[in-house]
Parts: C-alpha cells; structure tokens; sequence
C-alpha cells in the first residue's frame, strides 16, 4: 500500500526511483571519494562508519536520509558527482535541510543538467517507514509517496 | 527574499549571464533558510575551504573558468585552507604516485584559477587557522564573512565574535565574489543564542579536544552555552586560551556541527550578555570526568589490527600556533632525554601555517626539533589521510578533527607525547 508524505521542495522537481536509505546522518565526502576518486560510475559509498550505505551504488537512487554531515567540502562533492551524471534521482531529507546538502543541490541545480530533486522536513516518520528497496516517487510540490 | 535594485539588476542579468547564476545560487540559498535580505560582507578578507586540487572534480575547475572568462574577481581577496602536499612529509613511492598522479592531479592549475579569482598569496595563504596573527586574516567583532572550514567559522564566530553561518565551499567564493551573503542562522542575534547550556563539573581541567568533542556529539548543530570552563581557563582572552579554544571549537565542528559556542566569563558575547544569551527551555549537559571517559571510550579503533604500531605520528589539525609548536618541542625534548632516546620512536609530523613556519624556524626550538626527527610541514593532515594508502597506515593523533574524519587513531596530547617518545607500548 502507497503511504504519502509531505515536505518543502528545496529544488523542485519530479523523480521515481527505488530507496536507499540512511538513519545515520550521510557523510557526504566520505560516500563519495572512493567512487569519484577511481572513476566508479555506480558511485558504490565508501563510507565505512555508514553501514546502511557502505558498498551499496548511490546512483540513481532516492537517497533518504535525516541530514548530512561532515566536511564543508560535502556540497561541493554533491555538485562535482552531479556534473558527472553520478548524483541520486532525488534527495529526500526527514529533517531540515543542512547547509552543506543545499548548497550541492543548489549549485547542481543552478551550474549543471542534472535532475536531483531535492526535499526536506519529510519527518521522522518517513525515515522510520521508507526502507532500501521501496519504490519512491517526487512531484514539484514536495509530496512523496511510497510504495 | 526581498532584493536590493542592485541584486535584483545582478539576477536579472545586468553584470552578464555567469554573476546572475552566482547571485541566483545565493538567493536559492537563502531562500532555503527563510533568510529575507542579503547583507553586505563587512571582514576585510575571505577564507575558502577547498584548497586542493582533486583531479575528478571537474566541475569545479570549470565553473572557476567560467568565472575567470566573465572577467569575475572576488570583492575581497580570501585565505584557503591548507596544502594537501608537501614533500617533507614521510610517505611511499606508491603513495605518491596515488596523490600525484590520481588524486590531486590538477593543484597547480587549480591555484594559478584561484589566484586569478583573489586568492592573498600563494605563499602564505594557506591554512585552516588563518586568524593566526602571523596570517593575518583576523576578522573584527561583529563582522559579516563569508567562510568555509569549519573549524575557522567556529573560531571567528565563537572567539572572535565576528557573523557567518557553517557555508560549504563554493558558497564561500560567492559570498566573496558578490559582496554579499543571505542573512540566516548564525548572523542573525537569535540565531546566536544557545538552545543548550553545558555544565562543566570536572575536577581537573578537561581536555580541549574531548570536551569539544562531547559536546559537538549531544548538541549537533545548535549554540552551546558553556558555564564552569572559566574556573580552568581563566577569564582572559590570551595566546593559551585562544589555543584551547581553538582545538576545542574544531572537535564540536567536526564531531557534531556546531558554528558558534559560548564560554562563560571568556567569550565576547559571553563576557557581554552572560546568561541572557541563553535561549528559553535550553536543554542542559552535565559534563563530568565519568562522562569525558565515557566519550573516549566510544571511539572506534578502525585499524585492521588494533595492536599495530604506529607508523606515524599528526599533531596540528587545526594548524599549531607559534607557542603551541615551542610547547611541543620542549616536551618531547625533555621527554626523550628522560627516555633516554635521540630520536621520535614514531615519525611525527607537526603542521602549521607557512606564516608560522617561517617564524618558527627562527627559534631555537625548530633546530631542537629537527635535531629530535620531528617534521614541521604545512600540510593538511586530512588530504594526506585521504590518501588510500595512507587510510590504511596505523596513524595516531591527538586531533578529535582527524579521528573523526579518518582512520587515524585518536590519544589525548600526554598519551600521544608518551608514545611518540617511548614507542608504542601501552
């Protein structure tokens, strides 16, 4: 049965795509540098500490997650693995959006082609419902829905 | 987002097709945080967090030639963060190659886009502590900046007083560029108060890097009002003070996410407001001994052996201060002689800003050191740690920084002092 969510759209847009979820908070260099680093196209998170993540293909996916954390370089990674066509189908956030995330999805928003829409404060009982696996869908207003 | 006729003319287009998508990226920005005005940046330089020149990230070096071929200059001339190279550092041919030929292949390319932009000097311009003296990137008490790095934002947020909220890199530049930044979150008088108030109830005073740590991990990203540390510090904003603070406020940037901290009787805002900064229905931490071990207890060794020996020693992320390298030198010095041993058991590398370096290398304690084995570079121990090879080295460090960012195992300054002297039996 499909459950609906509602969140702000932070970059508007539409998306479906099958989850990968994260209840830790997503370590945005960390997931990334292995795959960018040696040219890995299924961007595989090379997170070590993120063991709902760790060895599983980003790409493509809808990434769902409370925040992100860790280095300021972290919106920066998003955008450069956007530019490279390497970025999830969407990024959907149980919590208000950090600073570093908006910024990447902003500037891969503003600076390239990619899609990647992007919505916040779906609430803790997004994240508690969604599991990898799951088929999510994204409309321009911010509804999710899950199924 | 209400726009002044100058920004809205910027967004329409008025200074070309590239500065409307730097303001149009600014304006999302804010937008994001419900910010309702862009204010002007009034600190008299810039600070920028990507300072490496990491070879996939295309995007970036075309975005800064797309800034560059619009003839876009940075209103203020920036600091960046520190060097991910330096040659003095010990490593491996195979590591090298990894760092040369893969990872940061594009650093000097890189440097000579950002010296065009309005990077300071490509001398003396990098490292993370750029508010050092000898830097000379010191913003003033209530400035509005536009930084990243975000164990600088915390300093020049919580020690010096001065406004800018955690930006990403990019963000950083923009800001710059612009002249202005979306007034949000830290540069806002609510945003500065604290939603939590921090007990201190040690007996002895806490270490700068565990403390910071515990509490970056229970308050993430929101304002901590610390009461009880002025009984160990002080209540005087000196050089030993704003060195604490500055190891301090890097573990509760990097363990949690905090952008501003205040400490009773020490901070400005503090010393100004007291307890009126002090946000109604605070959450309150009780910080004891039982609760400082409690943490450390809780990292996690990531070695693939737990036993190894250390084959590398960091101690300097953030950048060590002119006083903190002569501290460390007289310390291993007395503790070699008292071990009765000419030389570091484990390499050590101490890093520091070249502007310090320089300084440094004048004193007697740079010969006391070289004499020792010990290495002072200008290296950012996180880019040397983001080596694979490097991940897979058993590095130990009293950085709360790094052990959170990499596999590098973390020692409180005593302990890691006693390694680095006597070997590594524990």
């Amino acid at each position: 049965m499909a459950k609906v969510f509602k969140g702000r759209p932070v970059v508007p847009g539409k998306a479906t795509a099958t989850a990968l979820v994260s209840q830790a908070g997503f370590n945005t260099l960390a997931s990334y540098q292995k795959s960018l680093l040696f040219g890995d196209k299924n961007a595989t998170c090379s997170d070590q500490n993120n063991p709902d993540l760790y060895g599983k293909e980003m790409v493509g996916t809808a990434l769902c997650l409370p925040q992100t954390i860790g280095s300021t370089t972290g919106g920066l990674v998003l955008f450069s693995a956007a530019a490279m066509g390497r970025q999830p189908a969407c990024l959907l956030f149980s919590q208000p959006i950090d600073s570093l995330a908006a910024a990447g999805a902003i500037l891969s928003d503003v600076w390239t082609d990619a899609s990647m829409p992007t919505v916040d404060g779906l609430g803790e009982e997004f994240l508690a419902y969604v599991q990898t696996g799951m088929t999510v869908t994204v409309d321009e207003d911010g509804t999710v829905t899950v199924e | 987002m209400k726009l002044t006729q100058e920004q809205q003319a910027i967004l329409d287009g008025s200074q070309g097709e590239v500065m409307a998508k730097v303001m149009k990226t600014m304006v999302m920005y804010g937008d994001t945080f419900g910010a309702e005005e862009m204010i002007p940046v009034t600190g008299a330089k810039g600070h920028l967090v990507t300072s490496f020149g990491f070879g996939v990230m295309t995007a970036m070096f075309d975005l800064m030639d797309q800034l560059i071929e619009a003839g876009i200059v940075s209103k203020q001339p920036f600091t960046m963060d520190p060097r991910p190279m330096d040659k003095n550092v010990p490593s491996n041919l195979i590591m090298d190659l990894i760092t040369k030929k893969f990872m940061y292949t594009k650093q000097a390319s890189y440097e000579e886009q950002l010296a065009k932009v309005g990077l300071e000097s490509r001398e003396t311009g990098f490292t993370c502590a750029c508010y050092f003296d000898e830097v000379g990137n010191v913003p003033k008490k209530g400035d509005i900046l536009s930084w990243a790095e975000s164990s600088a934002v915390v300093y020049a947020n919580s020690v010096l007083g001065a406004r800018c909220n955690r930006n990403s890199g990019i963000i950083d530049l923009f800001g710059s560029i612009l002249g202005c930044v979306p007034k949000f979150g830290l540069l806002t008088d609510e945003g500065r108060k604290a939603t939590w108030v921090i007990d201190v109830k040690t007996s002895k005073k806490p270490e700068a890097q565990i403390l910071g740590s515990a509490i970056g991990m229970k308050v993430m990203e929101e304002v901590p009002y610390v009461r009880g540390l002025d009984l160990f510090l002080g209540n005087e904003l000196n050089q030993q003070t704003r060195d604490y603070l500055k190891d301090f406020g890097a573990a509760t940037a990097s363990n949690g996410a905090v952008g501003l901290y205040h400490i009773e009787g020490l901070t400005p805002e503090a010393v100004e407001q007291g307890e009126a900064l002090i946000a109604e229905g605070a959450q309150v931490y009780v910080i004891d001994d039982d609760e400082l071990e409690r943490v450390e207890k809780g990292y996690p060794l990531i070695w693939k052996d737990p036993d190894a020996q250390p084959k590398l020693a960091f101690i300097g992320c953030p950048h060590l201060s002119l006083e903190q390298l002569k501290d460390w030198a007289h310390k291993i010095d007395e503790a070699l002689t008292a071990a009765g041993r000419k030389k570091v058991a484990v390499p050590t590398v101490m890093t520091t800003p070249v502007a310090v370096l320089d300084k440094f290398n004048e004193t007697p304690e740079a010969a006391m050191l070289k004499a020792r084995g010990v290495v002072v570079s200008y290296i950012c121990p996180l880019m040397y740690m983001n080596n694979p090879l490097a991940g897979k080295m058993p590095v130990i460090t009293n950085s709360n920084k790094l052990r959170t960012y990499t596999t590098a195992r973390y020692y409180k300054s005593d302990e890691l002092l006693r390694q680095i002297t006597k070997g590594g039996d524990r």
